[in-house]
């Protein structure tokens, strides 16, 4: 080390902990690197926590049973905290430092598109969970991503308002990313969809009554079902203000609220809402003959049984994520970076928890609109609603 | 504590700071850019330690947030105003970088520079009724402003590309495309160095004695003459363009910005690298932002554990370390050689 006489020997000696901590090299046995950022801690951690217990409970599977044809999966994941900049520094450190051969990470879209420019530059495939469209489009070649799009759950909820000939709405949007994001596909897609949202309001993520925003909507003649795009505790207090303003429209909301909490914190209100939600949440109620039951079924039992917790989506982008991988892996019969991400890329008939996955050179998503099912809140608990004719 | 003591507070630190200079310098000469010639010589010697690029990613980035440091210490070192806003001013440069280009077709540079510019307006109009306030008021006031900035990049979505943020196209210089964590060490570590030497010019230029003379008692400063308001203001407007060149540099480095930038944690966090590396030292901005870059880095091994362990390096270092990393340690050293 550079003698120093100078001032900055608490940098130095910061440097000297740094390089202490990641400096052992990294010994190359038969093993596949696995890194990931994801945001465990701040405001995404609802996300980001399940998917990490997640690639944690399932690579140590996989290990138990030998690996990927013998080679063993090492799993590095950094905690972002949700800032991109931190997500960015993770990034560089997967690629610089720990080497992985891909990576399956990236809980909110800000963090992933953030590490996008990081993997694409050192060539790694990256398998993001977050589900923001612009990360997939336009098609980038090292990125893939498991999440439905916000997109593909307003396609879903027009669907079946056509299908109810309710074709006139007011929609009410959370400020925060997801309800944002959201707002602005619907709107984008409601006039091909047969759409017409005669009506708009916002209310911010800390609100904790929308009780005029509402009144406004009631006040709106024409209106025939109202749709809710958020998540957090807005869409609950959301839920709450209609029942006390009695609107009786039917009350549409997305699929950011797809989780038990929801029910618990808008309870009896939650009765009668409408939402559109992966089939992880009604794994048990799912037909026997459906396709998903297996994987769904599967997954929320090993979650449920290793973390003692409720499953929820997002948990399940990981896996999906992760399985993705892991099959590429196998058909490659390597952990070179770029044959894995020919073969991400090759993924056809994927089973996942999300829908099944048929990938291509241009659709790095690979999901079908089947993926989402509609659900009804009944008795506080999920209720499928029929699939008939759709 | 009472607002009376937060303004008597530094008092006690000014003489230990300017001795603390002095060790520092010692025989090597008593110019006032000594230091930064010497934090050059480390910074230009500081990559033979790097094991790989991601090194040279994790110091630009301490380069970077020290340089927004710096300025917010003239702000709370020298001449003792509390700013809980400044990622504020970070984002007004970050949001410039990025807007610029995508939306008017400027050159990156110059939105930098614009960046700056507006900075420098909005805390002029900004500063002028708010630096009235003093202690618990002005941390308040300046915190609100902080927050409204926030929320400013957070809902203008056609701008600013709302709560998913947007990217930032590269910095162009001369026909010269700057890009890569190498690049950008050299560029961050001269931004920080030109940072630093303005800083140590304009503390001993009479408008940093007059911040000084505020920081000591602003009733004091005012009987011997000094225009208070108005130099309070110069101050907080120098540091703006400050945070306000950081902010760019970040946007351009990493090639995306995001509300986050401008955030109330990002706030907190300049402020406690202020203080964690000592208030009125620019040495101290630097080790205050390399500790909080480095440490998150060098805990990851501990997992779930990680921001535990970290407040309670903080804790310890703010209560064994009272006034700041460097002036402390410099303290420690005079003391034994006296």
């Amino acid at each position: 080390m550079i003698p120093c006489s100078f001032f900055p020997a608490k940098r130095v000696a910061a440097v000297a902990v740094v390089l202490a901590v990641l400096g052992a090299p990294s010994i190359a046995l038969a093993q596949i690197k696995i890194g990931s950022s994801l945001s465990v801690t701040g405001p995404a951690s609802f996300l980001g926590d399940p998917e990490k217990k997640t690639l944690e409970m399932y690579v140590d599977e996989i290990n138990k049973k030998g690996g990927i044809d013998g080679q063993k999966v090492e799993l590095i994941v950094y905690d972002d905290g949700g800032n991109p900049n931190a997500a960015r520094t993770f990034a560089t450190r997967l690629v610089e430092e720990d080497k992985v051969a891909a990576v399956v990470g990236g809980t909110t879209t800000g963090t992933t598109m953030a590490m996008i420019p990081v993997f694409e530059e050192a060539q790694i495939p990256f398998i993001s969970l977050a589900g923001g469209i612009p990360i997939i489009e336009p098609v980038k070649k090292w990125v893939f991503k498991t999440a439905q799009t916000d997109k593909m759950a307003c396609e879903k909820i027009f669907a079946d308002l056509k299908k109810r000939n309710l074709t006139t709405i007011a929609l009410i949007s959370g400020t925060e990313a997801f309800g944002k994001s959201m707002r602005d596909q619907c709107v984008k897609i409601a006039a091909a969809s047969g759409i017409t949202i005669a009506h708009e309001e916002t209310y911010g993520p800390g609100d904790t009554d929308v009780t005029p925003q509402l009144t406004n909507i009631k006040g709106k003649a024409g209106v025939q079902a109202v749709v809710n795009t958020g998540f957090g505790q807005g869409p609950a207090i959301v839920t709450r203000n209609y029942r006390q303003l009695a609107i009786p429209l039917p009350l549409y909301q997305s699929h950011g609220v797809a989780s038990k909490q929801y029910i618990q914190l808008a309870a009896d209100s939650a009765d009668g809402v409408r939402l559109p939600a992966p089939a992880l949440l009604v794994a048990d109620k799912l037909p026997d003959g459906d396709p998903q039951k297996p994987v769904v079924t599967s997954y929320a039992k090993t979650y449920q049984d290793n973390t003692k917790q409720e499953v929820s989506a997002f948990g399940g982008y990981a896996y999906d994520g992760l399985m993705i991988l892991v099959e590429a892996a196998k058909r490659a019969k390597s952990a070179d970076p770029a044959k894995l991400r020919d073969e991400i890329e090759k993924t056809k008939g994927f089973m996942g928890t999300g829908g099944v996955v048929n990938m291509s050179p241009t659709d790095h998503m690979g999901l079908g609109q089947a993926a989402f099912r509609m659900l009804d809140i009944k008795n506080g608990d999920w209720v499928l609603v029929p699939e008939s004719g759709s | 504590m009472s607002v009376r003591s937060l303004d008597e507070r530094p008092a006690a630190q000014e003489q230990p700071l300017s001795k603390a200079r002095s060790t520092f310098v010692g025989s090597l000469g008593r110019h006032r850019l000594m230091p930064v010639l010497l934090l050059a010589v480390l910074v230009a010697l500081a990559p033979l330690l790097f094991p790989s690029g991601f090194y040279y990613r994790i110091f630009a980035l301490v380069y970077i947030f020290a340089l927004a440091a710096v300025g917010l210490n003239l702000l709370m070192g020298y001449a003792g105003q509390v700013s809980l806003g400044h990622a504020g001013f970070m984002g007004i440069g970050a949001y410039a970088a990025a807007i610029g280009p995508a939306h008017f077709g400027l050159p990156g540079w110059l939105s930098l520079i614009i960046g700056a510019v507006l900075s420098a307006l909005i805390a002029f109009l900004v500063g002028r009724p708010i630096l009235r306030l003093k202690g618990h008021y002005l941390a308040v006031a300046t915190l609100g402003f902080g927050l409204l900035l926030a929320i400013v990049f957070t809902s203008e979505a056609e701008w600013t590309g709302g709560p998913d943020g947007m990217s930032v196209s590269r910095l162009v210089l001369f026909g010269w495309s700057v890009r890569g964590s190498e690049t950008w060490y050299w560029v961050s570590a001269v931004l920080f160095l030109a940072g630093a030497a303005i800083a140590y010019n304009l503390i001993e230029s009479p408008a940093g004695r007059a911040m000084r003379a505020i920081h000591d008692s602003e009733t004091a400063a005012g009987v011997l003459g000094v225009d208070v308001s108005r130099t309070k203001l110069l101050v907080f407007v120098i540091s703006s363009v400050y945070a306000s060149i950081a902010g760019s540099s970040l946007a351009f480095f990493n090639g995306l910005v995001t509300p986050d930038v401008a955030g109330f944690l990002r706030s907190i966090e300049l402020v406690a690298m202020v203080v964690l590396g000592g208030m009125g030292s620019v040495v101290g901005s630097l080790v205050g932002a390399a500790v909080l870059v480095l440490l998150p880095q060098a805990l990851t091994f501990l997992h779930d554990y990680e921001h535990m362990v970290l407040g309670l390096i903080i804790m310890g270092v703010m209560i064994f370390l009272r006034d700041g990393i460097v002036p402390s340690i410099a303290a420690a050293f005079r003391g034994r050689r006296g």
